[in-house]
C-alpha cells in the first residue's frame, strides 16, 4: 500500500522575521553581508530559562521551530524525530576543542562535550517531548536534509510512520568561519557584492532552522503534498538536465507543468553558473531565488521548503523570491539546491 | 574573601552561562543547588573542573561536593583553605 505525505505544520527560525508567523511582508537587508545573523526569537517562550543556558543556537532555533510546526499541525504523538544538519552543533564543538588546547587536554567540561555531537538536536527534541521513538540524525552536507526528508517520505508512503518531525538545522561558530573564509568557501567580511548579479567567489554563512509535521493525513491545516525528493552527491555520468528530466518523468510531469522554480544559488560566481543550465530547462516557470535574504547554509533546502509551503498556503509569491513577475496560482514547485556542484538535490512539491 | 566570594560569582555566572545575572543577584548564602539557583549535577561537574583548573583542588569524593557546593560562603571558605593555585 503507498500512502500519500503531507507537510502538516512548519515553524523556522532564520535571519529574516520567520518565527512571528509571518511571511516576507518585511524583509532585512543583508547587503553585502557575509556572515547572516538569525532574527531572535522570545527563547524563554519555549525553554525553561534552567534549560535555556546550555543550549547552542542550532538548539535554541530547532525547539523553537519544532514546537511552532507540532503546535500547528496540533500532533503530541510523533512515529519519528528526523534531522538533517551540515556542520551539528559547531559551537560546542569548537567550545571542547578550544578548551582542549587552553588547558593542555585537561580540565575538559562536561557540557561542550555532551553537546558537541551532531544528534543534539533530534535528542534535545525527544527529551523534551518525551519521545521514545525512530531517532535519526542525517549528516551529508548539503544533501543532509533531503536525506532526511527522503527518509520520512518512505516511512510515511510506505505506512511505516503515521506522522514524523523532520527538521534541517545549522549554526556557525567564529573558528569554522574563518577556516572556510581562508578556504575561499565563504565570503570575506569586507566583500561588496550584488547576490543577484555576483562577480565575487565564495558564499556567504548563515544559520537557522526549519522544521515540518509530515503525516499520511490531509488535514484543513496541510501545506502541500511531498511528492518526490532525489539526490545525488556528484553528477559523475549525467549533466544537470538529464537528472532534472529523468526526476520530472518519473513523477509524469513536464517542465512546463511545474510553476516555480526554487533555486539555491548562494552568489558565489563559480557555482552558480550550474543553476542557469537547470533554468533553462523551465522557460515558462516561475523563477526563484531565497538564498540573498536568508545567506547559504548546508541545510538550506529545509528553508526553501519552508517558503514553498507558505507560496502554497497563501498562494503568492513575495516580490523578494521573484527573479520574474511572479504568476499568481501555484501548482507545483521544484526546489533545486546544489553546494559547490556537489549535493545536487531535487525536491517537488504540490499544492492540494 | 570579600574578593573571593566576588571572583567566584563571576566565574559561577560565566561557567555555567546563567545569562542575565550578575555577580549582585546571587547572595553569600544562598543554595547553589535545589531551591536557590537551581543548579543540577552538570553543573556539580562543571564546579569540581573548575576547583582543580583555577585552585589546584581536587576534589576526589564526589559527596564532598554536598557540604563544599552548599552557597557560595562555603566554596569561598573551603578555597581559602585547600588552594594551591
Amino acid at each position: 500500500m503507498k500512502g500519500k505525505c503531507y507537510i502538516n505544520g512548519i515553524g523556522c527560525v532564520s535571519p529574516q522575521k520567520t518565527h512571528d508567523g509571518s511571511f516576507l511582508e518585511e524583509v532585512i537587508d543583508f547587503r553585502n553581508a557575509s556572515v547572516y545573523e538569525v532574527s531572535k526569537p522570545d527563547y524563554q517562550k519555549y525553554i525553561s530559562p534552567v534549560s535555556v543556558r546550555r543550549m547552542s543556537s542550532a538548539v535554541k532555533n530547532s525547539i523553537v521551530a519544532s514546537s511552532m510546526a507540532l503546535d500547528e499541525a496540533g500532533v503530541d504523538d510523533l512515529d519519528a524525530i528526523i534531522t538533517g544538519t551540515g556542520f551539528g552543533c559547531i559551537q560546542d564543538s569548537e567550545k571542547f576543542l578550544k578548551g582542549l588546547i587552553d588547558h593542555d587536554e585537561d580540565f575538559l567540561t562536561p557540557t561542550p562535550f555532551i553537546q558537541s555531537t551532531h544528534n543534539t538536536v533530534a535528542g534535545q527534541i525527544a527529551l523534551l517531548r518525551k519521545c521514545r521513538a525512530y531517532n535519526f540524525t542525517y549528516v551529508n552536507g548539503a544533501n543532509s536534509f533531503p536525506s532526511a526528508l527522503l527518509d520520512a517520505l518512505l516511512q510515511i508512503t510506505s505506512m511505516e510512520a503515521n506522522t514524523i518531525l523532520i527538521g534541517g538545522v545549522d549554526e556557525m561558530a567564529p573558528h569554522t568561519r574563518a577556516l572556510f573564509q581562508t578556504l575561499g568557501q565563504f565570503k570575506k567580511n569586507d566583500t561588496e557584492f550584488d547576490y543577484l548579479d555576483n562577480k565575487t567567489e565564495g558564499c556567504t554563512s548563515s544559520e537557522g532552522s526549519a522544521f515540518f509535521v509530515l503525516s499520511n493525513e490531509h488535514m484543513e491545516e496541510t501545506y502541500a503534498e511531498v511528492v518526490d525528493v532525489f539526490f545525488l552527491n556528484n553528477l559523475v555520468s549525467q549533466d544537470v538536465k538529464t537528472f532534472t528530466i529523468e526526476f520530472l518523468t518519473r513523477n509524469n510531469l513536464s517542465p512546463n507543468e511545474v510553476d516555480c522554480v526554487l533555486l539555491g544559488k548562494n552568489g558565489d560566481l563559480t557555482f552558480d553558473v550550474v543553476y542557469d543550465d537547470f533554468s533553462s530547462l523551465f522557460p515558462s516557470s516561475n523563477q526563484l531565488v531565497f538564498k540573498h535574504l536568508f545567506g547559504e547554509m548546508l541545510t538550506a533546502p529545509a528553508i526553501a521548503l519552508w517558503l514553498s509551503c507558505k507560496i502554497f498556503k497563501t498562494q503568492s509569491i513575495p516580490k523578494s523570491l521573484a527573479l520574474d513577475v511572479p504568476r499568481s496560482s501555484v501548482n507545483y514547485i521544484l526546489i533545486y539546491n546544489q553546494y559547490r556542484n556537489s549535493d545536487h538535490s531535487l525536491m517537488l512539491l504540490k499544492n492540494v | 574573601m570579600e574578593e573571593l566570594k566576588i571572583e567566584l560569582k563571576n566565574k559561577l555566572i560565566t561557567a555555567l552561562n546563567l545569562e542575565g545575572m550578575t555577580a549582585d543577584d546571587i547572595n553569600d548564602s544562598d543554595p547553589l543547588f535545589g531551591d536557590g539557583l537551581g543548579l543540577d549535577s552538570i553543573d556539580a561537574l562543571e564546579l569540581i573542573v573548575m576547583m582543580d583548573r583555577d585552585y589546584g583542588i581536587k576534589i576526589i569524593d564526589p559527596k564532598d561536593g554536598k557540604t563544599i557546593f552548599l552557597s557560595i560562603e562555603t566554596m569561598a571558605a573551603y578555597i581559602e583553605e585547600h588552594r594551591n593555585k
